[in-house]
């Protein structure tokens, strides 16, 4: 047989095949790829789907909402006045319902967010790895360092919806067991349920901005491996290694850098004027966080040899 | 042993020739590819040459180094050393321009096994920036189409029994019009009746112009489907070349039975022969007689079996049994790889 002169030919393939005498260039590679920009959002939208259609996905955030619940439940039941201990904002919610969302939130950030933001981060790489999924994204093909930006963009909107989910599920929960009426501020002034709400979203910005560097930490330890268990409990540990630190005074020190520092900060929002000096260095740092830690799992993931 | 050095035939070069530029008339050129993990050389030196519209098969037993070619073949591994062209393109340097032409199926199928069949294809798809998403429905359909698969298409993975996930890691390949397909062990886990498929299914793409780089355990199914056809076996490439070039390699071997092995020998020498005399220890059923088995490939054109009798004879041998056989493929891969191959199709 001669396989010269049975140059494929695909009935519609974009790449025209011109027969190329040097044979140096790539056939048909000059030809530009058309709709490039489209096609880049299409992966993104698909990660989105695969993420929150996952059960998995689905579960974490409904343990996520459990928290204002259990919380608004519990201090319904149990309305001997406040005892002066427990969480931030505790003692108002029987005043008024809108606390709920914000002693939530100071409950979930220590531990349950970070929980959920590490499974979801630690499985970006590693579990399409496990699955063997990588290869054939990787072949189909998806650039290394697209791929992830996609899924780090994914494990940051899941961090969005995550923090959203307890605000929100705690504002309906408490709105539902307490009376509702105009909040007042830690700084004294007493605001309508509009300013309020507009500050439960800023809350809610300022968390998920807090979860960006464990995230991006999360997606790095994800390149390490194609065991995406190691992966979360590995980002998950960190995030409670970086919060002993910050509590021991003997290590004040690194306060600064720690990645958790200003986890609780967000009850400057709750203050008027606003004080944005949190918000500032804490976006600030976790910008930092995701420019290291995004940097590594591109240079690692790069030049790694896919084997699973 | 002596492994025969390889003799592609027709447009194909010489395996080892040092190929600088790329060959147009290769879909897959490699030179000198190797890959060592620590110490251990999974492939070391390999020189593919895989012509445009071929059906290679790429032959070897279980862990000889076929899956870690191809993955360095389509960049998800790199090189410890040597240079890879796929389609005239050097990988991975190349691969934005080059994988999108090129469908895979590497190391068994793998889907998210909470997608549907057509969840997963749109999922891979999209990952694919020349796939326009106007045609993604309609092309994911005609691919599950393809592989018979339309009636499962919208089961979860997970329920897919190890032929449906082989057969939708084969319709992933299909997306798109590809100019190479790439296929690992693609009826791993088929029924006969989905080997056959999968048989059918690489000879219509292969109609069409495709060039496709099969690998398999299986001599049966390479003998079946392939036009070309390379042996792999401890990571290095024993042999490449047209199927009918390796039949007709070993096609003819003369067994003398004799009680003076040696003389046998001797004459066989005197005319060009190179006897392997591997049964100088007496087979039971050969013990009987007193014989023993000499052996050659008949590598002289225009030697004659009666001939080889007549000088046989002629030098006092005596000759109690001779046989012309054909050496089949399997005996050649066999003899090649000094491993047997699983036959059973």
């Amino acid at each position: 047989m001669s396989p010269a002169d049975r140059f494929p030919s695909a009935p519609d393939g974009p790449a025209p095949k011109s027969a190329d005498p040097g044979g140096t260039a790539v056939v048909g590679a000059s030809a530009a790829a058309p709709d490039r920009r489209g096609s880049g959002i299409a992966l993104l939208g698909s990660e989105v789907v695969v993420l929150f259609r996952r059960v998995r996905t689905i579960a974490l955030l409904a343990a996520l909402a459990l928290i204002p619940i259990l919380l608004a439940v519990a201090v319904r039941v149990t309305t001997g006045g406040d005892s002066g201990r427990g969480p931030a904002f505790l003692g108002d919610i029987t005043q008024n319902g809108l606390f709920v969302s914000l002693t939530a939130l100071t409950v979930a950030i220590p531990l349950f967010l970070p929980l959920t933001v590490g499974v979801v981060a630690g499985d970006t790489i590693a579990g399409e790895a496990s699955l063997g999924t990588l290869r054939y994204l990787l072949v189909s093909p998806v650039g290394r360092v697209r791929l992830l930006l996609v899924k780090y963009a994914g494990a940051a909107l899941f961090c969005l919806v995550g923090t959203l989910t307890v605000v929100v599920v705690g504002a309906i929960a408490g709105a539902a067991l307490f009376p509702v009426g105009p909040v007042t501020l830690l700084s004294g002034q007493t605001i309508g349920f509009g300013d309020y709400a507009g500050r439960l979203l800023l809350m809610a910005l300022y968390v998920t901005v807090s979860l960006l560097g464990l995230s991006a930490i999360g997606l790095f330890v994800s390149t390490l491996t194609s065991v995406p268990v190691g992966a979360m409990a590995a980002t998950i540990v960190l995030s409670t290694v970086a919060q002993i630190v910050d509590a021991l005074p003997q290590l004040d020190v690194l306060d600064p850098w720690l990645f958790t520092h200003y986890w609780l900060g967000f009850a400057d929002l709750m203050r008027d004027p606003v004080s944005w000096s949190a918000f500032g260095d804490n976006a600030l740092l976790q910008a930092g966080y995701v420019l290291v830690f995004g940097a590594l799992a591109i240079g690692r993931f790069t030049t790694k040899d896919v084997l699973s | 042993m002596t492994a025969p050095s390889a003799r592609p035939s027709g447009p194909a070069p010489a395996a080892g020739s040092s190929a600088v530029g790329a060959d147009p008339s290769l879909a897959v050129q490699t030179t000198g590819l190797t890959k060592a993990f620590g110490r251990q050389h999974a492939v070391a030196d390999v020189d593919l040459a895989v012509p445009v519209g071929s059906v290679y098969g790429f032959l070897g037993p279980n862990g000889s180094g076929k899956t870690s070619t191809i993955r360095m073949l389509l960049g998800l591994t790199s090189a410890t050393s040597g240079d890879i062209r796929v389609l005239g393109g050097s990988m991975p340097d190349r691969a934005r321009d080059v994988l999108p032409r090129v469908g895979a199926l590497v190391e068994g199928p793998a889907f998210y096994p909470f997608l549907s069949g057509r969840a997963n294809l749109v999922r891979l798809d999209s990952g694919d920036r020349r796939a326009p998403a106007s045609t993604r429905r309609a092309r994911v359909a005609a691919a599950l189409d393809r592989v018979g698969l339309g009636h499962a298409a919208d089961k979860k993975a997970h329920a897919y029994s190890l032929g449906m996930k082989q057969r939708l890691g084969i319709a992933n390949a299909l997306l798109m019009p590809r100019d190479l397909l790439v296929l690992d062990e693609p009826s791993n886990g088929l029924d006969p009746q989905g080997t056959r498929e999968v048989r059918s299914l690489v000879r219509s793409l292969a109609d069409d112009g495709t060039t496709i780089f099969v690998s398999s355990h299986l001599l049966a199914e390479v003998e079946q489907m392939c036009t070309h056809i390379g042996v792999m076996s401890a990571g290095r490439l024993l042999t490449q070349g047209t199927l009918d070039d390796l039949r007709a390699f070993g096609a003819h071997r003369v067994r003398v039975l004799t009680p003076d092995p040696d003389a046998a020998h001797d004459v066989l020498v005197r005319l060009g022969l190179r006897p392997e005399a591997r049964d100088r220890h007496l087979q039971p059923p050969e013990t009987a007689t007193g014989s023993a088995r000499v052996e050659a490939e008949l590598i002289v054109e225009g030697l004659s079996p009666e001939a080889i009798v007549a000088a046989l004879v002629a030098h006092d041998v005596r000759v109690r049994g001779f046989e012309v056989a054909g050496a089949s493929l399997e005996d050649r891969f066999v003899d090649l790889t000094g491993e047997g191959f699983d036959v059973a199709g």
